[in-house]
C-alpha cells in the first residue's frame, strides 16, 4: 500500500497551475521480496542481464584494437567490479509502475490546450532510480522534496526512492509520453499527458546501457576518462561549469573537488576565520573500512554537484537526445530564500562513508552494518555538518529522518534543503542540519535492500 | 568437429586470460595510477584511521537517551541467516557411464557460514567414491572466506579416510573462483586440493565455464590407489544455457590425467591413465 500526501502551504502555492497531478513511480515484484533479497545474497548479479560479454569484447577489439579493449576492462576485472552494476534489481523481476499502472495500462492525465500543468513526481519505488522526461516538453522544476526551489528548466531529471520533484509543464500538442526509464535501463514506466482519454504519443526505447566510468570508481583521480566523461550538457550551463579541464588553470572558487586541490584548500581554510566555513577535504576512512564488509575505498572523491550521473552524461553528443538537452543536477537546485533559515556556521563536522561489498551483498556506513553500529549522537539545536563520501559504485539516496539535510557546495555555500540526497559513486558531498526534535531517528539509504542489508544508522538527538 | 570447436574455445579463453595477466603485470610494474588503485581494496587500516564509533557519545542501540527498554527490536538482514544450495555439477560422463555430483550448500550470515561440500561418483547404482566436507567459513577479507572443518572420503572398494581441513575459498582478481584446501589425516597423511573456475559470458545466458581441479597427497595410499605428489588433474570446459540464473543445463568436455604412483596403480590394473570424455549435466542453485 502506498499513497501521496500533499501538504498545501497555508498561504497557497507559489505557482498557479490549471491542472495538478501526482505522478507516483513505484516498482513491483511478483516474488516474495525477501526471497529476492536472499537471491542477491547468493549471487548479487542475479538480475543483471546487461553484463559485459565475450562478444562485446570482440566487438571492442575490432573497433578500438586489442590493447584498448583489454585496457577498458582491465581495472574492472582486476578489482572484481562489474561496470554494468547499475542496480541490484531489474525488469527481470520488477514491473515499473506509474500511479500504480503498468506501461501497457498507460496512466493518463488530461489537460486543456493552454493549461499550465503541475506534475508532482514522487519516487515511491523500493529499489529503483528513474530518469524522467516528457519528449517535446520542457520541465520547469519548482520544488524538490516538497521545498520550493528557484525554478529551473530542464529536459530530464533522475530521482531515487524517497525523492520528490514538482515540475510545471505547458503542453501545446495533443499528447505527450511521460517516460520514466529505470537507471539500469532494463525497462520503464510510462504514462500520457493528453487532451483526450485514449490518445497516446510515441514511447521511446530505453537508452543503451552505459558502463560506469573511471570517475564513478575512482572519483577525481581519473582525470582523463572521468572528467571528459563528465563534460555533459548539464555542465554547459549555469554558474557551476567546471570551465577548463586543465587543473593548472582551474579556478578554485568554482565547484570542483579532489585531492589535486587539497593543499590550496587547506591554505584557504587557515586563512578563514572559521575552520569549518568549508567542508573538510581530507579523506578519512574509518578503521572498519579495511574489513571484509568493504570492497573498495575512494581516496580522491569528486565533490562537484553538477554531474547528472551515469547514463545521463553527454546525451546530446552521444546522439541519444536533441542538441541542448539539459539534465537536472544537484547544482541546479537552489532553495528559495527563507527556506534555509539557520544561518549559523556549523559548530562541528561528522564524516561518514557509504560502503558496501557487492559480492557478499552487504551495505553499510563506514563498513559497519546496522547491527554492529552505534548511533550518531547529535545535540539538540546544534548546527552540524555531515559529510558523506560514497566509497561504492552505486548511487545511494540518503534519507535522514526528523531533520532537514541542507546541501552545500564543497566551498561551504548552502544550496538546497532536501530530506533525501542522492550521493553518486566516488562522490563526496556535505550538508548541514539543525536537529530540532528530540529522539532517535533513522538515517538510511532509501534503496530498500541497501537499508535492509545494513546501510542504516540511528541518530540520537538529545 | 565438436571437439575441435571446444579446443578452439578453450585456447581462446586461456589466451585472453593470459593477455590480461600480461597487461596487468606490465601496468603494475610501471603505472603509478595502478599502484594507487591497488590501495582501493583490502589492506590494513593505518594507525590514524577514523574511529567509526567516535560520533556515538558512548551511546549504543540499546543504551542512552530515548533507547527503547528491553532487547533491541529492529534487526535487519545483516543479522539474519541465509542459506543456499548450489549444484555446480550434476552430470553424466559419457565414457565411464557414471554420474558425478558436486554440490555446495551454506547456512549463515554474511561473514560466518556453515558450509557443506559434497562430491562423488555413482556408477551402476553404486556410490563408487565420495568426498564430503563439513566446514566453518569465516570471512578473511572482502572476497575470500577461510574454511575449517573435516572431510570424509568414502570408497566402495578401498578404505574410508578422515581428514581435518583448512582452506580458503573466494573470488580472485580477474573473476577466478578459487577453492584451495589442505588436509591432515591419520597416519601422517596430508593432502592438498585446488579448484579454479571462470565464467565467460558469450551472451547474457550462454556461459562457457573453464574449470580445473587437482589433487596432491603427502604419501601413497595403496588401499585407495593414490600416489604421493600430484595425483590427478582434471580440466574441463562446460557450456551452459541459463534458462534462469538458477537453472542451467550444460554440455562439456573433460580431460583427466593421473600422475606418479596413481598413474602406476592404474596402469597395473590395466586402466587408462588419462582420458577425455563428453559430459552433460545441470547446474542449479536455490
Amino acid at each position: 500500500m502506498y499513497g501521496a500526501l500533499i501538504i498545501e502551504p497555508r498561504a497557497g502555492e507559489r505557482h498557479r497551475a490549471d491542472q495538478d497531478y501526482v505522478v507516483q513511480l513505484s516498482d513491483w515484484t511478483d516474488e516474495d521480496p525477501m526471497h529476492t533479497f536472499s537471491k542477491l545474497k547468493v549471487q548479487s548479479d542475479v538480475y543483471n542481464f546487461n553484463q559485459p560479454t565475450f562478444f562485446d569484447f570482440t566487438a571492442d577489439v575490432s573497433k578500438m584494437g586489442l590493447q584498448a579493449a583489454l585496457e577498458k576492462r582491465q581495472m574492472w576485472n582486476q578489482m572484481r567490479m562489474n561496470p554494468t552494476d547499475l542496480a541490484d534489481l531489474s525488469a527481470a523481476t520488477l514491473t515499473f509502475l506509474m500511479n500504480g499502472t503498468t506501461p501497457a495500462g498507460n496512466w493518463s492525465g488530461l489537460f486543456q490546450r493552454g493549461d499550465r500543468v503541475r506534475l508532482r513526481f514522487i519516487n515511491a519505488a523500493s529499489n529503483s532510480f528513474y530518469d524522467i522526461r516528457i519528449p517535446g516538453l520542457k520541465l520547469t522544476v519548482i520544488q524538490a522534496d516538497g521545498q520550493d526551489v528557484e525554478p529551473v528548466t530542464v529536459d530530464e531529471f533522475r530521482f531515487g526512492p524517497g525523492e520528490t520533484y514538482d515540475v510545471m509543464v505547458e503542453p501545446r500538442d495533443d499528447a505527450y509520453t511521460i517516460f520514466a526509464q529505470s537507471m539500469e535501463r532494463s525497462g520503464y514506466a510510462r504514462g500520457t499527458l493528453t487532451v483526450r482519454q485514449g490518445l497516446t504519443a510515441p514511447v521511446p526505447d530505453p537508452d543503451p546501457v552505459e558502463w560506469l566510468t573511471m570517475a564513478d570508481m575512482m572519483g577525481a583521480m581519473s582525470h582523463g576518462t572521468g572528467h571528459e566523461g563528465m563534460n555533459h550538457s548539464g555542465m554547459d550551463q549555469g554558474s557551476m561549469s567546471m570551465g577548463a579541464m586543465d587543473h593548472s588553470t582551474m579556478d578554485h572558487s568554482q565547484m570542483h573537488g579532489g585531492m589535486a586541490m587539497d593543499h590550496s584548500m587547506h591554505g584557504m581554510q587557515r586563512a578563514s576565520d572559521n575552520p569549518l566555513a568549508k567542508p573538510s577535504s581530507t579523506i578519512r576512512h574509518a578503521r572498519t573500512e579495511y574489513a571484509a564488509s568493504v570492497d573498495m575505498r575512494v581516496d580522491m572523491p569528486r565533490t562537484n554537484l553538477d554531474d547528472p550521473g551515469i547514463g545521463l552524461r553527454n546525451l546530446s553528443q552521444r546522439g541519444l537526445r536533441p542538441q541542448g538537452h539539459r539534465v537536472l543536477t544537484l547544482a541546479d537546485l537552489k532553495s528559495i530564500d527563507g527556506v534555509l533559515d539557520d544561518r549559523r556556521p556549523p559548530a562541528r563536522e561528522l564524516e561518514l562513508h557509504l560502503t558496501g561489498n557487492m559480492e557478499r551483498y552487504s551495505w553499510s556506513f563506514d563498513g559497519l552494518e546496522f547491527g554492529k553500529s552505534t548511533p550518531v549522537s547529535l545535540r539538540h539545536n546544534e548546527r552540524v555538518r555531515i559529510i558523506l563520501q560514497n566509497d561504492t559504485m552505486m548511487t545511494h539516496p540518503m534519507h535522514l529522518h526528523g531533520m532537514w539535510s541542507e546541501l552545500e557546495t564543497d566551498q561551504g555555500e548552502l544550496r538546497v534543503r532536501r530530506h533525501t540526497i542522492p550521493v553518486q559513486p566516488a562522490q563526496r558531498i556535505s550538508y548541514l542540519t539543525t536537529p530540532h526534535d528530540l529522539g532517535r531517528w533513522a538515517w538510511h539509504c532509501h534503496l530498500l535492500f541497501h537499508m535492509d542489508a545494513g546501510m542504516f544508522r540511528e541518530v540520537v538527538v538529545s | 568437429m565438436r571437439l575441435n570447436t571446444v579446443k578452439y574455445l578453450t585456447t581462446l579463453v586461456f589466451t585472453v586470460a593470459a593477455l590480461q595477466v600480461n597487461t596487468v603485470l606490465a601496468q603494475m610494474d610501471h603505472g603509478p595510477e595502478h599502484q594507487d588503485m591497488g590501495q582501493m581494496q583490502g589492506g590494513s587500516a593505518p594507525a590514524d584511521a577514523r574511529d567509526p564509533q567516535a560520533y556515538s557519545d558512548g551511546y549504543t542501540l540499546t543504551e542512552g537517551p530515548y533507547a527503547q527498554p528491553g532487547p533491541r527490536q529492529l534487526k535487519l538482514a545483516d543479522e539474519h541467516a541465509f542459506w543456499s544450495v548450489l549444484g555446480d555439477r550434476l552430470e553424466y560422463h559419457e565414457d565411464s557411464e557414471s554420474t558425478v555430483y558436486d554440490i555446495q550448500a551454506w547456512y549463515g550470515t554474511t561473514y560466518n557460514r556453515f558450509v557443506i561440500k559434497a562430491e562423488g561418483d555413482i556408477a551402476d547404482g553404486t556410490l563408487e567414491e565420495s568426498s564430503t566436507e563439513l566446514l566453518w567459513g569465516h570471512a578473511l577479507n572482502a572476497y575470500f572466506d577461510t574454511q575449517l572443518g573435516v572431510r570424509l572420503d568414502q570408497y566402495d572398494e578401498g578404505k574410508y579416510r578422515q581428514w581435518l581441513a583448512i582452506g580458503m575459498q573466494g573470488l580472485a582478481p580477474y573473476w577466478f573462483e578459487l577453492d584451495v584446501t589442505a588436509y591432515v589425516g591419520d597416519d601422517g597423511r596430508t593432502a592438498l586440493s585446488a579448484e579454479a573456475e571462470y565464467e565467460l559470458l558469450l551472451t547474457q545466458r550462454l556461459i562457457l565455464q573453464p574449470r580445473a581441479e587437482l589433487n596432491l597427497y603427502g604419501k601413497d595410499d595403496l588401499d585407495n590407489r593414490l600416489g604421493s605428489g600430484l595425483s590427478d588433474l582434471a580440466v574441463g570446459l562446460r557450456l551452459r544455457y541459463e534458462f534462469s540464473r538458477q537453472f542451467a543445463p550444460y554440455i562439456g568436455v573433460e580431460w583427466t590425467g593421473t600422475y606418479g604412483d596413481t598413474a602406476d596403480y592404474r596402469r597395473a590394473a590395466g586402466e587408462d591413465t588419462s582420458g577425455t570424455q563428453f559430459v552433460a549435466g545441470l547446474r542449479f542453485w536455490f
